[in-house]
């Protein structure tokens, strides 16, 4: 695919990689926003390849993962009602609430429906005006777009049976929230590159020159991270901390002024609780006033929610990148992509599940992951073929 | 979620409310919706998240970059050696120099 493949050519890659082992003289510890990112680095192996002391820390930018249990148990609360048609983004799925998820739900006869783009979501109220449609509106910047322009086209249609679960998240706050925590390494940011698409980057300005930290913005091909990294290397080893953009094939300085037009239009900033990391303040966005009407946190009764994390995650300390998944009990084998216990697991921006798909800190292969590997399984396995012959 | 996947608009829909495109991704062909990247024309690349385009490539972007990364080695050599104006292969290495200031300012 064009823009795809010339991406990730080996031999380029070994060129930036042996270019960074060059250009580097002392330990740095480098952050990676995006989850979309993650994988990418930990797939290919990436940050292992890097020289000894430069450490990759995984940032908090999965919007599933930081989606905060709360919302979580609202939108079950909300698709359990017969006449409610729950629609999200498919990896919303079989993110665990308290009690139970939405694919869970779904086994037990709940409408909820995977949309590919929240203007399904849009189309399905239009066809059923005798059913509630809810859309789980979640997201960082880049998803904000769309959804907004969801809402926007709701109310040009008047449509009165559709609503939104609303938990948009944004990332200047957290990068913030994390530089200026007491346990904060972070000295380097690969900024988002589709977050940036959007919002450009001149909301990352003034954090560079306050926290005297370099920051990158950084497409998701494996060429992309490596020239993020080694940029952001050439800027911590000169003392520099500006603002670079790796991504110039897709980002531009003001971003995307139509989209955020649209989103500015129906949202705005307020404070948003993260899962695993707490309250940030104006971190996220709520529906204006103007379109308080599809709001569905008023518009259904969702009574006192009580929420209850599972004892053994830790998500939040891996999210804010003080730990990685070889550092929790229960990854791999409380925890595996089949029955998750935290939502890094879950998702395919989430550190946990990047991990797991790359084999890192496993016994067992995980190329066929519906596969039992426990010793009676294989015990098992292997004395049937031995019968079939 | 947030990922994005550049695609090629094959077919631009502008009849109804919103403007929308088919969008082929390596011969998997998607509705995508252009209100946000509206002077996007047919052939343009774009890069489609949740059923929306939130940027138009930019080609000439795109290939300096990759002819930066293919040419990093050389830089790099270049670095190390330090400036050398009578050399003969001075032109080339004018150029590429002009190619490194440009590497901090793809920024």
């Amino acid at each position: 695919m064009k823009y795809v493949d010339e991406y990730r050519d080996g031999a380029i890659a070994r060129k930036l990689i042996d270019e960074i082992h060059r250009i580097t003289t002392r330990p740095w510890s480098l952050m990676e926003v995006c989850g979309g990112q993650t994988h990418t680095l930990v797939k290919q192996g990436i940050d292992e390849a890097l020289p000894s002391g430069v450490r990759m820390i995984h940032g908090p930018g999965c919007p599933v993962c930081v989606t905060p249990l709360e919302q979580i148990d609202k939108a079950l609360v909300i698709a359990a009602r017969p006449d409610v048609t729950f629609t999200s983004y498919g990896d919303m799925l079989r993110v665990p609430g308290s009690t139970t998820d939405l694919l869970a739900l779904k086994a037990r006869g709940a409408d909820v429906r995977i949309v590919y783009s929240p203007l399904d979501a849009v189309r399905i109220a239009a066809a059923n005006p005798d059913r509630q449609v809810v859309f789980f509106a979640i997201g960082f910047e880049t998803t904000a777009p769309a959804n907004a322009m969801a809402v926007y086209q709701a109310a040009r249609l008047g449509l009165r049976n559709f609503s939104v679960l609303v938990s948009h998240v944004l990332v200047p706050p957290a990068m913030e929230a994390i530089l200026t925590s007491p346990t904060n390494q972070v000295q380097a940011f690969l900024a988002a590159g589709h977050v940036c698409a959007v919002m450009g980057w001149t909301e990352y300005e003034p954090i560079a020159a306050k926290y005297r930290v370099p920051i990158v913005v950084t497409g998701f091909e494996p060429l992309d991270l490596l020239e993020g990294i080694l940029m952001a290397i050439r800027q911590l080893e000169s003392g520099r901390a500006e603002v670079e953009n790796q991504y110039a094939r897709a980002v531009k300085r003001e971003g995307n002024r139509q989209a955020q037009e649209t989103v500015f239009r129906v949202f705005e900033p307020g404070d948003r609780t993260w899962r695993g990391i707490g309250m940030i303040p104006s971190s996220g966005y709520h529906l204006r006033p103007e379109y308080a009407a599809f709001d569905a946190e008023s518009r259904f009764d969702v009574g006192t929610i009580h929420t209850a994390e599972h004892p053994a995650c830790i998500a939040g300390e891996i999210l804010q990148g003080t730990k990685t998944p070889l550092d929790c009990t229960a990854y791999g084998v409380l925890c595996t992509p089949q029955k998750p216990l935290g939502a890094p697991m879950v998702s395919s921006e989430g550190v946990c599940s990047a991990y797991h798909a790359a084999g890192r800190g496993i016994a067992a292969p995980t190329a066929f992951p519906l596969f039992d590997f426990s010793a009676a399984a294989v015990r098992e396995a292997v004395g049937a073929k031995e019968a079939d012959r | 979620m947030c990922l994005g996947i550049p695609g090629k608009v094959v077919e631009i829909r502008d009849s109804g409310p919103l403007k929308m495109a088919l969008v082929d991704f390596g011969g998997v062909r998607k509705e995508a919706c252009l209100e946000y990247v509206p002077e996007t024309e047919i052939g343009d690349y774009v890069i489609i998240h949740v059923g929306f385009a939130i940027s138009r490539v930019d080609e000439e972007e795109a290939l300096r970059t990759l002819e930066l990364l293919q040419m990093i080695d050389e830089l790099a050599l270049e670095q190390e050696l330090g400036a050398m104006p009578d050399e003969p292969a001075v032109g080339d290495a004018g150029d590429a120099g002009g190619g490194g200031a440009a590497a901090g300012a793809t920024a």
